[in-house]
């Protein structure tokens, strides 16, 4: 089964084509990657996907949703969710909070509700915060949650990001560099957290992603992206003999010398 | 930490132009001079030797602080020099002003204040007596610095409140001529202004003891210790606040529960404005739009005199209601998409755009123009008309009882995180699922309807409306008062109001330097303690008794 179908998707800032046509299909259960140069156009994809921008020409569909241009609030309801390239979680709040925050579309509780605290809003309160303490203990921050975000160690921010996004239980998770500023061991154990995500619950994850042992390592197929096109796509090995993608990274001159190295 | 023998004068000279520089500014916009006749201990010093003494006292000291290190006699030296180089400039500003007349351009400097700062004794004299003192003030923070901890905390405890109970003589000597034998009692302690000597001595020996004896223990937050007591014990707190609060008004009498029901109606609009601005982040400006609403909606209803319609108080109070409410709606509609500044701003006009309608002539046959609209209906329970001062304040408990109970009930239920969620980051709470239009204007509505609330009550209060009520200032003092008290803190807003409406009004002194003293303290709580004075606490929501508490490592 395909879950996300982006066909023909083309933004433009004013003269600038940011995503020129990029065709990106997901598989159920698959983790994938778009790698790129920077300002090759990979945040503003993850962008159009979760709804924060509309896309100019193309369709995007999850599942038999067609979500293209419709509001982030919506896109989160029908199950995509995010984590941001430079952590955005909400400082001032305590980690349960980020996390019931995140929990926001599956709770009904309204204006009246929380003024009266019925049995209903009580109940409904209680299980989500039962749920918020599991999603903590899954993303490993047990004893954290009464901590401000803002008080929390780098690693653990970006792990709080991830079980906010978790919170919605999304179909598909959008990952923005998770493993950005992390040393190496960091790097692996956020590996096999996110493997560990797909094989646990059952998500659907796409990254964008720097580390090339992190990409090669994780991702079922990966997309290039670079100035706006889709340069390549393919498995790690294929990726990493593609001349397109040895030449966006390295420059013409490299890629022609790796190419006659090769021969 | 190792001894540093030298030292850098040039610090402690700072520290002295400093104190000495905001002295002079005390005195020259007036305070000195106003608070004059009010002693703190009576005989012997008045608020106005405080306010002059004060600054310099406080400058050394933080200099002194930040060099800890220094050996004693260094600094009591570098205290002396302070402390010197303060008054001195204090000393240039008599001498200067007895040569020259300062009054044309500085009212405030006149004979008067000389002779404050001179004690009276002419300028020659007087100046050597004030460098005196200057030097006694470095010698006094040198030696407070040198005190143990426990002596020293003690100390600054007695001060303060010696300080604080002798400008609060003419609130507590009236209210206890209303309890015989209290006020026997109070008459040995209070004079006819601030304390008696022995009053002063024996406050000062109590607040000292008390608190030197309690050095060290555990010291336990308010509402930690009350969430701590057993059910039994939890509600007997619960009654007894409640009592008082019934009763306040009769200990009080009739000037002091006018403050009462002022200080209410700014409350009232605190906890409104606290859920626009401290929980979900929107800066409004234009707060007493709603207020004005409020008031008017009821002065149309209910006045005989615009002869629109003439309902009883609590008829025409549901429109009042709905019409701030709905207010709030519509001033969010338009600025939905805006932020930060932009917000202010157009939040702003909309306040001075409801103040020219109401005072405009093309509505006056519906709104009263410039004269308002008088003969506003009061309310009334079945014979008995609310119409003094202190039966109106069971209006107003009863309208904070309801709107406190409100804000706390919303802070920690789904909506208030969405409030947060907006307030922290609004494009990643979108992101969470959170529908920012209507968070946004629910947040707009519910504040207005608070500020409605107490407009409609204020209404009642003054059995009239003008449109000069529904001042800009309005909105800056509510604003205000969240800000000093705690943005986004319930008990913050009690404690604002407290400071920013209560204090003013108890000592008359400071009226007319209320917004100078609202300035000082806004940029002084901005550099020390931008958090407020109480301010927010998240509730605690993972460690339940069942679980152990994990004690999150400090990095």
């Amino acid at each position: 089964m395909t879950l996300l179908v982006a066909k023909n998707v083309t933004k433009r800032f004013g003269g600038l084509v940011a995503l020129n046509k990029i065709d990106i299909e997901m598989k159920d259960n698959a983790i994938q990657s778009i790698i790129g140069p920077n300002g090759a156009g990979k945040t503003t994809f993850f962008n159009c996907v979760t709804g924060f921008y509309t896309p100019e020409e193309g369709d995007i569909l999850l599942g038999e949703h067609n979500i293209t241009g419709l509001s982030p609030d919506r896109v989160t309801q029908l199950g995509i969710s995010r984590t941001y390239q430079n952590i955005r979680l909400f400082k001032n709040m305590t980690s349960v909070e980020n996390i019931l925050v995140g929990m926001h579309p599956h709770l009904k509780a309204g204006l009246i509700g929380g003024i009266f605290r019925g049995p209903l809003t009580r109940k409904e309160e209680a299980e989500a915060l039962k749920e918020a303490r599991r999603i903590l203990n899954f993303v490993g921050l047990k004893g954290r949650g009464d901590m401000m975000a803002k008080n929390l160690p780098y690693g653990e921010q970006r792990r709080l990001e991830i079980g906010r996004a978790l919170a919605s239980k999304p179909k598909l998770l959008l990952l923005d560099e998770p493993t950005a500023g992390m040393n190496p061991s960091e790097t692996h154990e956020m590996m096999n957290f996110i493997r560990h995500l797909r094989d646990e619950l059952g998500v659907t994850i796409l990254l964008i992603e720097h580390q090339m042992r992190v990409v090669m390592g994780i991702s079922e197929l990966i997309s290039v992206l670079d100035f706006g096109e889709k340069i390549a796509e393919g498995t790690p090995v294929e990726i990493q003999n593609n001349p397109h993608v040895i030449e966006a990274y390295l420059g013409r001159g490299a890629a022609s010398g790796l190419v006659q190295a090769a021969a | 930490m190792e001894t540093n023998t030298s030292f850098s004068w040039k610090e402690f000279v700072k520290a002295g132009l400093l104190g000495g520089a905001v002295a002079v500014l005390l005195s020259l916009v007036g305070m000195v001079a106003a608070f004059s006749g009010r002693y703190i201990v009576s005989g012997v010093f008045t608020m106005g030797q405080v306010l002059f003494i004060a600054p310099i006292l406080l400058s050394t000291y933080a200099a002194l602080r930040r060099n800890r290190q220094l050996t004693n006699s260094n600094l009591f030296m570098a205290g002396l020099l302070s402390g010197l180089v303060g008054s001195a400039i204090l000393a240039l500003l008599v001498l200067i002003g007895s040569m020259v007349n300062l009054r044309a351009m500085l009212i405030n400097a006149s004979p008067e204040l000389y002779g404050i700062l001179t004690f009276g004794r002419g300028t020659g004299l007087g100046i050597v007596i004030l460098l005196g003192l200057g030097l006694l003030i470095g010698a006094a923070a040198a030696g407070f610095l040198l005190l143990p901890d426990r002596i020293r905390h003690a100390l600054t405890q007695a001060i303060i409140w010696v300080l604080l109970i002798g400008l609060l003589r003419d609130l507590i000597v009236t209210v206890s001529f209303r309890w015989g034998p209290l006020s026997s009692i109070v008459r040995q302690l209070f004079a006819v202004s601030g304390l008696t000597i022995i009053g002063a001595l024996i406050l000062f020996l109590l607040v000292g003891g008390v608190s030197y004896w309690r050095w060290g223990r555990p010291k336990r937050d308010a509402a930690e210790s009350f969430n701590q007591q057993r059910p039994a014990a939890r509600w007997l707190t619960i009654g007894i606040t409640g009592l008082i609060l019934l009763f306040l008004p009769l200990i009080l009498g009739t000037f002091f529960s006018e403050i009462l029901d002022n200080v209410s109606m700014y409350i009232l609009m605190g906890l409104g404005l606290n859920i626009v601005v401290g929980f979900a982040g929107l800066l409004d400006l234009g707060y007493v739009a709603f207020f004005a609403i409020g008031a008017y909606t009821i002065g149309i209803l209910t006045s005989p005199e615009l002869g629109i319609a003439t309902m009883s108080w609590w008829e025409a109070l549901p429109f009042a209601l709905l019409a701030s409410f709905l207010a709030g709606f519509v001033l969010g509609l338009p600025v939905l998409k805006m932020r930060g500044d932009y917000l202010a701003i157009v939040t702003l006009g909309f306040g001075e755009i409801v103040r020219l309608l109401v005072l405009s002539d093309w509505l006056r046959p519906w709104l009263g123009g410039s004269q308002g609209i008088q003969r506003i209906a009061q309310p009334s329970i079945g014979p008995l008309v609310l119409n003094t001062q202190q039966e109106l304040y069971y209006l107003f408990l009863i309208g904070l009882g309801l709107v406190a109970f409100i804000a706390w009930r919303l802070k920690d239920s789904r909506l208030g995180r969405s409030w947060m969620a907006l307030r922290e980051d609004e494009d990643v709470a979108m992101a969470m699922g959170i529908n920012h239009v209507s968070t946004k204007l629910l947040a707009f509505a519910t504040g207005a309807l608070f500020s409605g609330l107490a407009g409609a009550i204020f209404a009642a209060k003054l059995t009239s409306v003008y449109p000069h009520s529904m001042n800009f200032l309005v909105s800056i003092n509510v604003l205000s008062l969240i800000i000093i008290g705690g943005m986004g803190s319930i008990p913050g807003v009690f404690i604002g109001a407290l400071v920013l409406i209560a204090a003013p009004d108890l000592l008359r002194e400071f009226a007319e330097f209320r917004y100078l003293v609202y300035g000082a303290l806004l940029v002084v709580m901005m550099l020390t303690r931008p958090e407020g004075l109480w301010p927010e606490k998240r509730r605690q929501l993972e460690l339940h008794e069942e679980e152990p508490a994990v004690v999150p490592a400090a990095d």
